[in-house]
């Protein structure tokens, strides 16, 4: 059953429930984190609407920075600003930040231990119709690779704006990957978030898998295990938005009481979620699991819905993903 | 800021113990750039001991003009020009490129106080530069901030969307200082990928430019000044030097990018006699001057 503890909206699994992308939580997030601190500035790459860069521009206009088509630039210019003293978050579409300016996140901003927030908008395949070339699917691969850098996927709109928030004020390099497409807002404001804190968001009697995951498809995991346990099979379900630093302690304890983990995210397979999860599990408490993720593929030009289904990360998945596990198990 | 005759010998003096060091840290690490070093040695010495207003002894004096350099590759000579200007003592840079040193192959900020910023990868430099102008601008903070680069890493299209950038925005507090040496790894930069006509370029991505004898200690001062007075856009010196400058045997020749004394081109010197030739030749050149 839902978490108490998690305070999720009393209308996650009804029609009701409200729906916005996880970019308008950046567009929140960052002109609250402007209020606080005049510290704070945005940069954009001629995709201020889009990345809801522009909401900061309406408030502080005086502290937003237009770089046109350059996102090697916005990387380089940020540190700069970084490194004088300002707190900088830099927007464009993940593919081209951090897909373009790789290197120069690297030495200018990780290497250099500066505090730009990198913030990568439309990440994933539910960008929908733009195609491959747009739905960065590598970034936080990318990312979580680089010493130095926090890694953060938000679940939904409302982590989203607290993800912005928390992330202006570490003093150090982050990384937020945010989404195109219209999800469900199932957390709350009262919804704990702290960088670095996995939490749960469903909790089974003696579950049989853990399933722990990142970004909107946590939504996706919360049907599946409703369907679960209508069917009689006891699920976790942990929201693990911090990619880097893992929460060690939860996903080890979530790891020992389930025995078997299904990761869930929308990105490769290779280098994200789960292979940091794996990476860590592997030298600790090994256990069976089983990943929702894309599996080495470039994404293509649909609706999110079709393109869910193609992929393989519709709740029907996570859940049948689960059963593979549960029966492995048994 | 006057700058007399007797300012200028000093600063010659300063020079030619600056590269005196480069030879010896550059042999002592076996590896690393020895032109471009030696061709920026009278530049980096006018700015440590002229120029800048800054504090050895408190590198991180919030009011200091920013140097950033963006070729990183040639930082031995601002290790040396700032072990001479008191940052640390000169007998350190011995340990250049050695394990456990402060002073990394390619600078590194959070190793030593006093470096700005980690470079290395080249083209980056300038927008970094243009980010702290930026900043300081909208805080109306005196201070100056200035971008050494080298003309190959003009090859970068970073570079120039830093150019753009800065010149969109007049960041007259920035003044960037081209090392033209004409050379970079492979070869002549006209051969390899033409930057020609140089001034053109920066004129059109709307900076003032002017153009000096990089080894004039008068020209480098007077085009700082200029660059000063300048407040309408950012200025760019393009320095004309020469690589390897002080050391006759190896001035222009291109080979000499990426050699250290001792393993470097054997025609006219061998290998076991480069580092005190050099010496000597600098040593030389210095009194010819």
């Amino acid at each position: 059953m839902i978490y108490e503890n998690a305070k999720l909206s009393d209308q996650v699994f009804t029609d009701g429930i409200g729906k916005a992308p996880t970019r308008d939580g950046f567009g929140k997030g960052s002109v609250e984190a402007g209020k606080k601190d005049d510290r704070v500035v945005v940069l954009s790459a001629d995709l201020a609407e889009s990345t809801r860069a522009e909401w900061f521009k309406k408030e502080f206009p005086e502290r937003f920075i237009e770089v046109g088509v350059a996102e090697q630039n916005m990387a380089t210019v940020a540190a700069g600003l970084a490194n004088y003293g300002k707190i900088p978050f830099i927007t464009s579409y993940a593919a081209f930040s951090p897909g373009r300016n790789y290197e120069q996140i690297r030495t200018t901003t990780a290497l250099n231990d500066v505090p730009v927030k990198v913030c990568g908008m439309h990440a994933g395949i539910s960008v929908g119709p733009d195609g491959a070339t747009h739905q960065m699917l590598e970034d936080i691969a990318l990312m979580r690779a680089m010493p130095n850098m926090t890694v953060i996927v938000p679940a939904d709109a409302e982590e989203g704006r607290k993800a912005t928030y928390a992330a202006a004020f570490t003093g150090k390099p982050a990384y937020l990957r945010f989404a195109r497409d219209k999800t469900a807002v199932f957390t709350t404001p009262d919804t704990p978030f702290e960088i670095g804190k996995a939490y749960y968001l469903w909790k089974g009697e003696k579950p049989k898998v853990a399933i722990i995951g990142c970004g909107h498809l946590l939504y996706d995991a919360l049907l599946a295990a409703k369907t679960l346990q209508e069917a009689g099979i006891q699920v976790s379900v942990i929201n693990s938005h911090t990619i880097k630093p893992l929460d060690t302690g939860t996903i080890l304890a979530a790891a020992k009481e389930a025995g078997a983990i299904v990761t869930v995210e929308e990105h490769q397979a290779a280098g994200g979620l789960g292979s940091a999860i794996a990476e860590f599990l592997s030298e600790t408490h090994p256990v069976l699991m089983r990943f929702i993720a894309i599996k080495d593929r470039f994404g293509q030009s649909g609706e999110p819905s079709e393109l869910m289904k193609e992929y393989g990360l519709t709740a029907e998945d996570i859940a049948q993903a689960v059963r593979d596990l549960a029966n492995h198990e048994a | 800021m006057n700058l007399s005759d007797t300012d200028i010998s000093a600063l010659e003096k300063k020079a030619e113990a600056v590269r005196e060091t480069i030879v010896r840290m550059l042999a002592a690490a076996g590896s690393g750039h020895t032109a471009g070093p030696l061709g920026m040695a009278d530049i980096f010495t006018a700015f440590y001991f002229h120029i800048l207003n800054h504090d050895p002894k408190n590198p991180d004096w919030e009011e200091r003009d920013r140097l950033i350099l963006s070729n990183g590759h040639i930082t031995p000579v601002r290790y040396a020009a700032m072990a001479h200007a008191g940052y640390f003592p000169v007998e350190e840079c011995m340990t250049l490129r050695k394990f456990g040193s402060r002073l990394q192959g390619h600078p590194e900020r959070d190793k030593l106080p006093g470096l700005e910023t980690t470079s290395g990868p080249l083209g980056s430099g300038l927008s970094q530069a243009a980010g702290i102008a930026y900043g300081a601008r909208m805080d109306a903070r005196k201070f100056r901030t200035y971008c050494f680069l080298s003309d190959g890493e003009l090859q970068e299209g970073n570079s120039w969307e830093g150019a753009m950038f800065a010149g969109a925005n007049r960041l007259h507090n920035l003044t960037a200082l081209v090392d033209r040496n004409n050379i970079q790894i492979t070869g002549d930069t006209e051969d390899i990928m033409p930057l020609e006509p140089l001034a053109d370029k920066w004129s059109s991505f709307g900076w003032h430019v002017l153009e000096i004898d990089g080894h004039n200690m008068r020209e480098i001062h007077d085009a700082v000044e200029e660059a000063k007075a300048i407040i309408e856009k950012p200025t760019v010196i393009i320095a004309h030097t020469i690589p390897g400058k002080g050391v006759h045997d190896i001035e222009g020749d291109y080979r000499w990018h990426g050699n250290p004394p001792g393993k470097g081109p054997t025609d006219k010197v061998p290998a076991d006699k480069q580092e005190e030739v050099f010496l000597n030749e600098i040593r030389e050149s210095a009194k010819r001057a």
